[in-house]
């Protein structure tokens, strides 16, 4: 595409490190993103994924190292868990405009895009996992960020919920030319569109292509034969109907998920959570 | 015409409302009604501390309530006991110490019933002008902060990775809880202040759509709780700062007599 080039550099980190008393959380962690690019961070339980996403976010300052952030970048952020206690009464229009002014066609616009508009005056406790997802993913969208970040954005959606929702992340990529730094929510479906893909345990223990990370020995190690194995990526197709519920029918005989990969993905779930 | 004390009672009380409406849906929110008794309870002790140094009592109350909300703040950076059990220590201990103060004030008699359950009926033109003032103040910047106040609220990550900044939001709100207690004392009293920020904040909850209308509805339902209390009171002799909380609790009541999501929401819509 070329609206993407040239690549403009939004945030990068050097030998990041963050400690916590003695325990360093992660350590001599680099990557940069650029616009339009999908960082995908995956690794095992505690490996720091969510520390490294809210350095850049800048919810937590590194103990050590440096991150140079694009003068005036704009984040978008679309958190790990997000409950809504039901004493905060909060429509769906209402949440779009948490943290900034936006009018009401700019509302429309932003949950239209992410098949959300029909809910538009819904309570967002009264939202399916689905459903609220895309509403927060309109959410972070409105600001119109050059950075998004999206921790485990899957997480909680089922299988065809998911693959909708990486659908959809392509789709603002492409649309915003943004850059989109996500945690992958379990460590079998990576986005084939992702960019790079950094497997993290701790500090950086493999990068590359999602293939290249898929055969490296060091990811292999770390999750095992098993995890290595049921590693598969989401390829587009336009093998799916989107419906005005937000739900996706999706054609059986054209994905290219590996089987293996989904039939297994219930039983590691726990390697996901960081 | 404020010269009847039962209307300087009504104006007095109607003003605190207002105030205590919108911040105490900020109490409800997050979660910090034990946090707001605890502060309440000092207030004892900033009184106690007023007199034995000849400060004026409304600013005494002030910093105490502030620097309990300070030294809570500290204590949790220590990460050692929960919040639940510091608050315990600090809600009860500010309110025997301040006791025991009280007990050594030899030169000057304080109304004790008075500090802790108030006294509506005995508020001074003074005593208006300083909730009026300072109910203003407190609602500019609540109207202020409403932003990063409620985002930080729903969530401070959130927050803060979208430029606003929590930290910040969470200060001023506890500077804004000890200056709502330093007026509302003299009015309902140390043991009763949080009721008002509670119970009319509870009520909204499911007659309202949005935060600014949980926030509105609750200022309604805390003056139609002072002049409904007050005029039981005065019907039927009873302690005016108490039957203004009882008045609260039956407006809470009816309230409960609307199910969840039957005015707002998509099952409001679609049956």
């Amino acid at each position: 595409m070329d609206a993407r080039s040239p690549k403009e550099t939004l945030i990068s980190l050097e030998n990041v490190a963050v400690r916590r008393g003695a325990r360093a959380l992660v350590s001599g962690i680099g990557f940069s993103i650029a616009r339009g690019e999908i960082v995908t961070l995956i690794g095992p339980n505690g490996s720091g994924k969510s520390t490294t996403a809210k350095v850049v976010t800048g919810v937590i300052k590194p103990t050590s190292g440096e991150v140079t952030r694009r003068a005036g970048l704009k984040i978008g952020y679309v958190p790990q868990k997000l409950t809504i206690d039901w004493t905060l009464p909060l429509t769906v229009k209402r949440l779009m405009t948490l943290t900034g002014h936006f009018s009401a066609s700019e509302i429309a616009a932003a949950l239209e895009a992410v098949g959300a508009r029909h809910l538009i005056d819904a309570a967002v406790q009264e939202l399916s996992g689905g459903e609220f997802q895309r509403v927060l993913f309109a959410r972070a969208m409105i600001r119109k960020p050059d950075l998004m970040v999206l921790d485990e954005p899957v997480q909680g959606v089922d299988f065809s919920g998911e693959l909708a929702l990486y659908e959809l992340i392509r789709k603002i990529r492409d649309t915003t030319n943004c850059g989109i730094l996500m945690i992958s929510h379990d460590l079998h479906v990576v986005m084939a569109e992702t960019d790079t893909v950094i497997c993290l345990n701790g500090h950086v223990c493999c990068r590359g292509t999602p293939e290249t990370v898929k055969s490296s020995p060091e990811y292999q190690q770390l999750l095992g034969d098993r995890g290595a194995r049921a590693l598969a990526f989401y390829q587009h197709h336009h093998d799916h109907e989107h419906h005005a519920d937000g739900s996706v029918h999706v054609h059986e005989h054209s994905h290219e998920i590996s089987h293996e990969g989904h039939s297994k993905g219930h039983s590691h779930k726990g390697l996901g959570h960081a | 015409m404020l010269d009847d004390f039962f209307t300087r009672a009504l104006v007095a009380g109607v003003g605190l409302a207002l105030v205590t409406g919108p911040l105490g849906c900020f109490v409800v929110w997050r979660r910090m009604a034990y946090f707001g008794d605890t502060m309440a309870h000092s207030a004892l002790l900033g009184v106690a501390l007023s007199f034995m140094l000849s400060l004026n009592v409304t600013l005494g109350v002030f910093a105490v309530a502030a620097l309990v909300a300070g030294a809570l703040i500290v204590l949790q950076r220590q990460a050692t006991l929960s919040t639940d059990a510091l608050l315990g220590i600090l809600s009860h201990s500010t309110l025997a110490v301040g006791l025991v103060l009280v007990g050594f004030l030899t030169t000057v008699r304080i109304d004790l019933m008075g500090f802790l359950f108030g006294d509506i009926l005995a508020v001074s033109v003074a005593d208006i002008a300083v909730i009026y003032a300072g109910g203003a103040a407190i609602l500019a910047v609540i109207a202020f902060a409403w932003r990063p106040l409620l985002a930080s609220t729903v969530s401070p990550e959130l927050a803060e990775a979208e430029g606003l900044r929590p930290e910040a939001a969470r200060i001023v709100l506890m500077i804004l809880m000890a200056s709502v207690i330093a007026i509302a004392m003299k009015l309902v009293g140390v043991l009763l202040i949080t009721s008002l920020l509670i119970i009319p904040a509870a009520t909204a909850r499911r007659l309202s759509a949005t935060p600014e209308m949980m926030a509105g509805i609750a200022a309604l339902l805390g003056a139609v709780a002072v002049i409904g209390g007050l005029y039981g009171s005065l019907t039927w002799d009873t302690a005016s700062g108490p039957s203004i909380v009882v008045m609260a609790l039956v407006v809470f009541a009816l309230s409960l007599l609307v199910p969840v999501g039957y005015l707002f929401g998509r099952k409001a819509h679609h049956g």
